[in-house]
């Protein structure tokens, strides 16, 4: 399917991927792939689908029909700990951190490291989220206020540090950017291009086609519960991609991508 | 000052609780020509916060994990109902009367039907999804009405003689001795508890706090034991009873052997057994890790893998058990139990806990706030009966104070807290 990763085994496969809720088909026959190391961005309005997708591959949702391969093997994602278990993590949109725990307190949340007699054992936790976090954001300090004190980068980067610590291999992040300033953003950048580099899956959903086309190194479009298309993003412009997110229109260019949900309309009607 | 609490790692609220309790105490000791600030008064102030500073440590996991239980005082009522029934009209029936295992089962009883009952309040909240302010609301119309139907509402006394020592008294004390070697243990502990939490901190190389600061934090703690052992050991047995005393072990009538120690009475050993246990759960155990989680975002808390459901049916089944033990002091301190036993106690419950820094948002709060709390409320409520204020208006001074406490925390929160800290 893509040129430049042959040879290479994806880390997740999601094939033919229906869903519907009463009638209405959110996702409709989609399919999409992540490869190690690999950034891709997945794109659609509001509504088109995309959170839906992301969701069955979390465990949030089931899918009616579809199958989920991770690793070349089918897996059965049913709940967010099956999706754990495949070293799936999710970082969701509300940053799913409780405000009034330290950082450390919250990278070990559900799992937390106990000494002998069964007592919670926080130097060693903080040890732990010392190191993690240092090799993240070797400017993160903070580790004993509450992390409602943080700004939204350093939340951000508990987040992904929580995620990084149980081994996650694969990595969702739900709107990673959304109501964070130029600075942290870029933080986030810098914290993405890391993970890349160690060899983790990284799907970025997003709704706003900026916040993810700097990141990715190939982008999946859903328009209306079907997938436009997946393009390389090196071989389109944001205009390009606008045209997929909007009108569900392929560039002419990469046609031979096309998706399901894909128009076959020319040109002409993206000038209307 | 500020910096300098900040450098002691101390919590700054309750340097400021601790501030508001002493003008309280010497308040009242001017107003009240020095009869406020006395062994004697100190003893009964313990005593008498006794019950509502065991349920408020449960309180604060409650409120933490964003609930309410009003039924706290209603289940006191029931609690020592059945306790008081148990002891006088059922075991008798098998034991003698006043054999050492009476108070030991009753006090069993009670510890499971207060788990039983919290327990289903839990339920209701977790499982059927019931607010907890409605579930404990009826919770304190059913079981206050049920502590009049165990009896019909006839009060029960008298009570078993060693179940009495619970309530504190002339007898319920542990002596001078014991005393000195509780405060010996508890300033053991609290040193041995600095050197290994620092220990610990080096070992990792975690950034420590200053010596001094150590030594201060050590001896100010530790100095407070020894205080408090001091006084409660000044506050000597009336000559009837220490006369008896010295006759029943065949000693001598002396001037000398007359002055006998109450030493600590047995509720406040209660409560502090109570309130160590609770904040080792608290900050310790993972138990206590989920409470503050799922007060802090009990989405993050569900998505962590934590039952939250089972959490709360935990947490509401531990407030039973709490409301157990107070009803066991409160009914042995009064020697009988009657149905209204605990009535309005919720709210003073409440109280002690808000005042002592817990938020009802969730998510924030300490045993040792709770605590302090419950003393300040004790205290004014103690005071201004010394003082001969009429009831009503000491009702109206602890609802303004109330207010208050709330409201300066508030205040002082958002000015003093530095943002980025």
């Amino acid at each position: 399917m893509n040129d430049i990763k042959t040879g290479q085994n994806p880390l997740v496969e999601m094939r033919d991927i229906h869903i519907s809720f009463g009638g209405v088909k959110a996702v409709d026959g989609v399919s999409i792939d992540l490869y190690p190391g690999e950034v891709v961005g997945v794109l659609g309005h509001n509504g088109a689908g995309k959170s839906t997708l992301i969701k069955v591959l979390s465990g949030a949702y089931k899918a009616d029909t579809g199958q989920i391969i991770v690793d070349g093997h089918e897996a059965k994602i049913e709940n967010a700990r099956d999706a754990r278990d495949n070293n799936i993590e999710t970082i969701y949109q509300n940053l799913a951190l409780a405000d009034n725990l330290d950082a450390a307190q919250n990278l070990f949340l559900g799992r937390e490291i106990v000494d002998k007699l069964g007592f919670l054992d926080d130097a060693a936790m903080e040890h732990k989220a010392r190191e993690v976090l240092h090799r993240l954001n070797p400017n993160f300090h903070k580790f004993t206020s509450p992390v409602s004190a943080l700004s939204g980068g350093q939340r951000q980067s508990v987040a992904i540090a929580r995620a990084l610590l149980f081994e996650a291999r694969v990595l969702i992040m739900d709107e990673p950017c959304a109501a964070l300033g130029v600075h942290e953003t870029r933080m986030v950048g810098e914290l993405i291009a890391q993970l890349k580099r160690d060899g983790l899956g990284i799907l970025l959903i997003s709704h706003d086609l900026h916040d993810v086309f700097d990141l990715s190194d190939r982008l999946h479009v859903m328009k209306n519960g079907k997938l436009v298309g997946t393009v390389p993003t090196k071989d389109v412009t944001h205009d390009d991609v606008l045209g997929m997110i909007i009108l569900g229109k392929m560039p002419e260019h990469l046609m031979h991508l096309a998706g399901p949900g894909a128009t076959n309309a020319p040109n002409k009607e993206a000038l209307e | 000052m500020t910096r300098l609490l900040a450098k002691m790692e101390v919590d700054r609220r309750l340097v400021g609780l601790a501030v508001v309790l002493l003008v309280i105490w010497i308040g009242f000791d001017i107003a009240s020509g020095g009869r406020f600030i006395t062994p004697r008064n100190i003893f009964n102030l313990s005593v008498q916060t006794a019950s509502v500073a065991v349920m408020a440590c449960g309180m604060v996991l409650i409120i933490v994990t964003r609930h309410i239980d009003l039924s706290v005082g209603a289940m006191l009522g029931v609690l020592a109902m059945i306790m008081g029934v148990v002891q006088t009209d059922f075991l008798p029936q098998f034991l003698e009367y006043n054999h050492p295992m009476t108070w030991i089962i009753t006090l069993l009883v009670g510890l499971i039907i207060g788990a039983a009952i919290g327990g289903v309040q839990g339920l209701a909240v977790g499982y059927l999804g019931v607010p907890a302010f409605i579930v404990t609301l009826g919770g304190l119309l059913v079981w206050r009405g049920a502590a009049w139907w165990v009896t019909q509402g006839r009060t029960v006394a008298p009570l078993d003689h060693n179940f009495m020592l619970l309530g504190g008294g002339i007898e319920g004390t542990i002596g001078a001795t014991w005393s000195w070697i509780v405060a010996a243990v508890a300033i053991v502990a609290i040193i041995y508890a600095a050197i290994m939490e620092r220990r610990r901190r080096l070992s990792f190389q975690f950034p420590v706090k200053p010596i001094w600061a150590e030594y201060t934090n050590t001896i100010i703690k530790a100095g407070l034991v020894l205080v408090a052992i001091i006084t409660l050991n000044a506050y000597h047995l009336p000559e009837r009873a220490a006369e008896r005393i010295l006759e029943d072990r065949g000693l001598p009538v002396t001037p000398e052997n007359l002055m006998i120690s109450h030493g600590i009475p047995i509720p406040l050993l209660i409560v502090a057994l109570v309130a160590i246990v609770l904040t080792i759960v608290a900050k310790r155990t993972r138990f206590g890790r989920y409470v503050f989680a799922m007060g802090g975002n009990p989405q993050a808390a569900e998505l962590a893998g934590i039952n939250v459901k089972r959490m709360t049916v935990a947490v509401f089944a531990l407030m039973g058990v709490l409301c157990a033990i107070s009803a066991a002091i409160s009914s042995a301190r009064l020697q009988s139990a009657g149905n209204d036993l605990g009535t309005l106690d919720e709210l003073r419950v409440i109280a002690a806990v808000v005042i002592g820094g817990t938020s009802l948002a969730g998510g924030v709060g300490t045993i040792y706030g709770a605590l302090i709390g419950a003393l300040v409320m004790q205290s004014l409520q103690s005071g201004m009966a010394l003082l001969g204020v009429d009831t009503s208006l000491q009702s109206i001074v602890i609802g303004l104070v109330l207010v208050l406490a709330v409201f300066s925390d508030k205040y002082f929160h958002r000015r003093y807290s530095d943002p980025t800290s």
